[in-house]
């Protein structure tokens, strides 16, 4: 019968030679990514500068000379123009107008009077203002989100394994989310709530990843309580290798539909999400496991020595 | 393994009844709906504002105002209460914060000064534990020279700026109640925001403009003997008219008394109509008893003389009292258009605002863009649906249709759950359920894969099926519980469209945890029992 199959039944990969190697390609990325966060910098989304947004729908292609023309005459600061979708969509984009919310409103106004005047059937089909006041709490909530989630998860992950476990996890998780953030920086993808939803759903996915392998490496520390930390993790990740590559398979198959098809804020979400999900499986190999086996080394071993000889009776899991 | 309770079978199949029972009224139109006898008619999803178009806007209630106008209230019940008394001060005013300061002319009068001033306080709410004489919320200091601090308490003024919000919620939706919009969802944010949801609308200026009047409306004599461009006497102020009264021409200034004579809050009834005489838009308005008596004695005091309609500190218009006005109606006619008229008329009815209102954030959606998004979302779901399926049948065949069987169960639970909810499904929310999918057959892969591996270590079938679930079932909470948390604090500090997601993907993996664990294993039990396989090929 066929059987689809994405890694060989039995695979017996040295995933722990790799592991300086691994770490140090990471560390690189991180590092890169800190300073594109710095220079370019990110493209922060409406959400968190504050301004305007206005998704618009001509009546006929779109021509940026004479919108850029009119839109600019109307004295509102910097104004980005957008091709979105087909040619008559238009993504039109203002900054914040100064500190009151009035001169925003009144901005908004104005930029949809004169394109229906200067479009008549122009269709204004979604706009976006918001504050100051209220981006700046939407920024701080985001991080405050990314804060706790990274700390709610990694308590769990202390609480259920031991305290390498968590940290190997805590700092795999910083390592994907600098390269998130680098993403968005190289590809200038707006950054805003949906972005930060992103990066919290890959924090998510990408501790599931590695709980499923830490799942199997205990299971293994029970089972062979000789074998050295560095064998045993080859092993746990070999065996979890298929199942790995598998869901990430799935989930990455279900997001590709949005990509391509989910409108702006969705498509923007899908795309962190597809990188996302390439980092948070392969961190899962060459990030957690190696951090497990440089932490845990002597400790784990000796830990689990010592138990095994005060219990004689073998642990069930 | 093989034995399954009979009540846990018929548990499983009740809970799958009802999932797709709930799901179901989803398929239909609002319509077609309809037509169903009422017994039927089973809540649907709620569409987010991305999703069927309408306007989101958040309102800020600006608080310190509240606090100004009772500080304003306490300075001028303060003159009036000294002067009466012919206690002589100076330097009254708003001492910044909370604080009213003046200065007696003479330290030895501050006896009979703090009985006045303390009058000026109003009884705390709540207070219910104060003995004696009630507790006020004004505190009065007098020093041995003379100064007088009058301080509200912080207490009293945050219980003015709750109830401010909470009163300007009931305004707001009175508002937009008369202006027709279907549905309109009207709820309070933190501790001074304003959530106003509008479905359907896709230019709110109208809606923002209405809101973003006061609409305090006053009744006030004019002061004829001072001049309007000189400094206003004590007890006026200088306002400007609404408009000018000729095109270009400069507004018109009038010298107003601060004393209000009749206020808003004592109309019962206000329509927009036009002038008999001149057909200018107008709007006519009638008092309840008490303003109209009031009304009915100031005109017969003041025949002759102008009293100014104020509206937020504009006069609309300053009519010279021809005759009593003793039937307890009115009417105004500033240089209205009709659409002004009939607003004005809506603020009237609806009564005013405590504290003005700010637009925050607004967010618009046309309808098309919403239906453009629906039809988006549902083909990706579809997709991605038919991908995950086509995946797991091939890699595990038989199993894998058991999955594929257990991941739609799982979407009809889901939107069985979140339409019983009456959750919000937005269009982070159909990711969320996308993303579901594909973690969903996570569990299905896990214990797919161990029962593999258990069965190639030689272990019978029904050891094999045994030692998959058992084994997987620990890492499938693990994985999912962290999910969870992860969620969770998305729920807890996100906001409307991002809590949508977290919901949609928390309900997912709840009921995963169901369809693809329990329901699988009913499935693979009820398999072993008819076929009776010798060995596992998966």
């Amino acid at each position: 019968m066929f059987r689809l199959r994405l890694v060989p039944e039995k695979t017996n990969i040295k995933f722990m030679k790799g592991r300086f190697a691994g770490l140090a390609v990471s560390a690189f990325l991180s590092i890169a990514s800190i300073v594109l966060f710095f220079y370019p910098g990110l493209n922060y989304g409406i959400d968190f500068k504050g301004g305007i947004l206005m998704e618009v729908r001509l009546p006929q292609a779109a021509d940026f000379g004479a919108l850029r023309g009119q839109i600019g005459g109307l004295n509102l600061g910097e104004v980005a123009l957008q091709e979105f979708g087909s040619s008559r969509d238009v993504l039109i984009r203002l900054e914040r107008q100064g500190e009151s919310d009035e001169a925003q409103n009144l901005a908004a106004q104005k930029v949809r009077s004169e394109l229906t005047s200067a479009y008549p059937g122009a269709e204004v089909r979604r706009v976006e203002v918001v504050g100051g006041k209220v981006s700046a709490e939407l920024f701080q909530s985001g991080l405050l989100a990314v804060v706790l989630a990274l700390a709610g998860i990694a308590i769990y992950i202390w609480f259920r394994f031991e305290w390498m476990f968590a940290f190997a996890a805590l700092v795999t998780l910083l390592l994907d989310i600098t390269k998130m953030v680098g993403f968005f920086a190289v590809t200038q993808l707006p950054f805003g709530l949906t972005a930060v939803a992103a990066v919290l759903t890959i924090i998510g996915y990408s501790i599931n990843d590695k709980v499923v392998v830490y799942d199997r490496m205990r299971e293994n520390l029970r089972k062979y309580k000789t074998m050295p930390l560095r064998e045993l993790i080859d092993l746990s990740i070999n065996e979890t290798l298929s199942r790995t590559i598998f869901t990430s398979m799935t989930t990455f198959l279900a997001m590709i539909p949005l990509a391509f098809m989910g409108g702006e804020a969705v498509e923007v979400f899908a795309i962190g999400m597809l990188f996302g999900i390439v980092v948070g499986t392969s961190s899962s190999i060459f990030i957690a496991a190696p951090l497990v086996l440089l932490t845990g080394e002597k400790w784990l071993r000796q830990k689990k020595a010592a138990e095994a000889a005060a219990k004689a009776a073998p642990q069930r899991p | 393994m093989l034995y399954f309770a009979p009540w846990k079978t018929a548990l499983v199949l009740l809970v799958t009844l009802a999932g797709l029972i709930t799901a179901a009224p989803n398929l239909l139109s609002k319509q077609q709906l309809s037509t169903l006898p009422s017994w039927m008619q089973l809540p649907q999803i709620n569409l987010g504002l991305d999703l069927r178009g309408g306007s989101h806007l958040l309102l800020e209630v600006d608080t310190s105002a509240v606090l100004r106008e009772r500080l304003e209230g306490i300075v001028e019940g303060t003159r009036e209460e000294l002067r009466k008394d012919r206690i002589g001060y100076t330097n009254l005013g708003i001492a910044g914060g909370n604080v009213v300061s003046l200065r007696l002319r003479d330290p030895a009068q501050a006896g009979r000064a703090r009985e006045l001033l303390i009058k000026q306080g109003q009884p705390l709410q709540g207070g219910a534990f104060s003995l004696g004489a009630a507790a006020t919320d004004l505190q009065v200091e007098i020093s041995p020279e003379g100064v007088v601090r009058m301080t509200l308490s912080e207490q009293a003024v945050r219980e003015r700026a709750r109830s401010a919000v909470a009163q300007s919620m009931e305004i707001v939706r009175r508002r937009i109640d008369q202006t027709g919009v279907n549905e309109p969802t009207i709820q309070v944010q933190g501790s001074d925001r304003i959530l106003v949801q509008l479905p359907g609308v896709d230019d709110p200026e109208r809606i923002k403009r209405l809101l973003g009047t006061t609409a305090k409306l006053t009744f006030r004599m004019v002061d004829t003997n001072a001049d309007p461009n000189m400094p206003a006497p004590p007890g006026a102020e200088i306002l400007e008219g609404d408009k000018p009264r000729v095109a270009n021409a400069p507004v018109e200034r009038y010298v107003v008394k601060r004393k209000v004579e009749v206020a808003g809050d004592n109309l019962v009834d206000a329509q927009a109509g036009y002038d008999q005489r001149s057909g200018q838009p107008i709007v006519s308005f009638r008092f309840d008893t008490v303003g109209g008596k009031r009304f009915a004695e100031i005109t017969q005091q003041s025949v002759g003389l102008p009293f100014a309609i104020v509206l937020d500190n504009k006069v609309l218009s300053a009519p010279v009292i021809r005759e009593p006005i003793l039937g307890g109606s009115g009417q105004i006619s500033g240089n209205f258009s009709v659409t002004e008229a009939n607003d004005l008329a809506v603020l009237l009815r609806a009564g005013a605002l405590p504290a003005p209102l700010k637009v925050i954030e607004e967010r618009v959606v046309g309808p098309d863009l919403g239906a453009d998004a629906i039809r988006a979302g549902i083909i990706a779901i579809i997709i991605g649906f038919v991908l995950v399926n086509i995946f797991m049948i091939a890699a595990y065949g038989l199993f894998g249709v058991f999955a594929v069987i257990a991941v739609t169960l799982n979407l009809a639970l889901i939107l069985g759950i979140l339409s019983t909810m009456q959750a919000t499904l937005s269009l982070p929310g159909i990711a969320g359920i996308l993303l579901t999918i594909g973690m969903a057959v996570d569990a299905n892969v896990l214990i797919n894969e161990r029962i593999r591996e258990e069965a190639r270590l030689g272990k019978s079938v029904i050891a094999s099926l045994d030692a998959g679930f058992s084994r997987a079932f620990s890492t499938i909470l693990d994985s999912n519980l962290t999910t969870l948390i992860a969620m969770a604090i998305l729920f807890a500090v996100g906001s409307g469209p991002v809590r949508g997601f977290a919901v949609a993907i928390s309900v997912g993996i709840v009921t995963s945890m169901f369809t693809a664990i329990t329901v699988v294993r009913l499935m693979m039990v009820l398999w072993l029992k008819s076929t009776k396989p010798k060995s596992l090929a998966v």
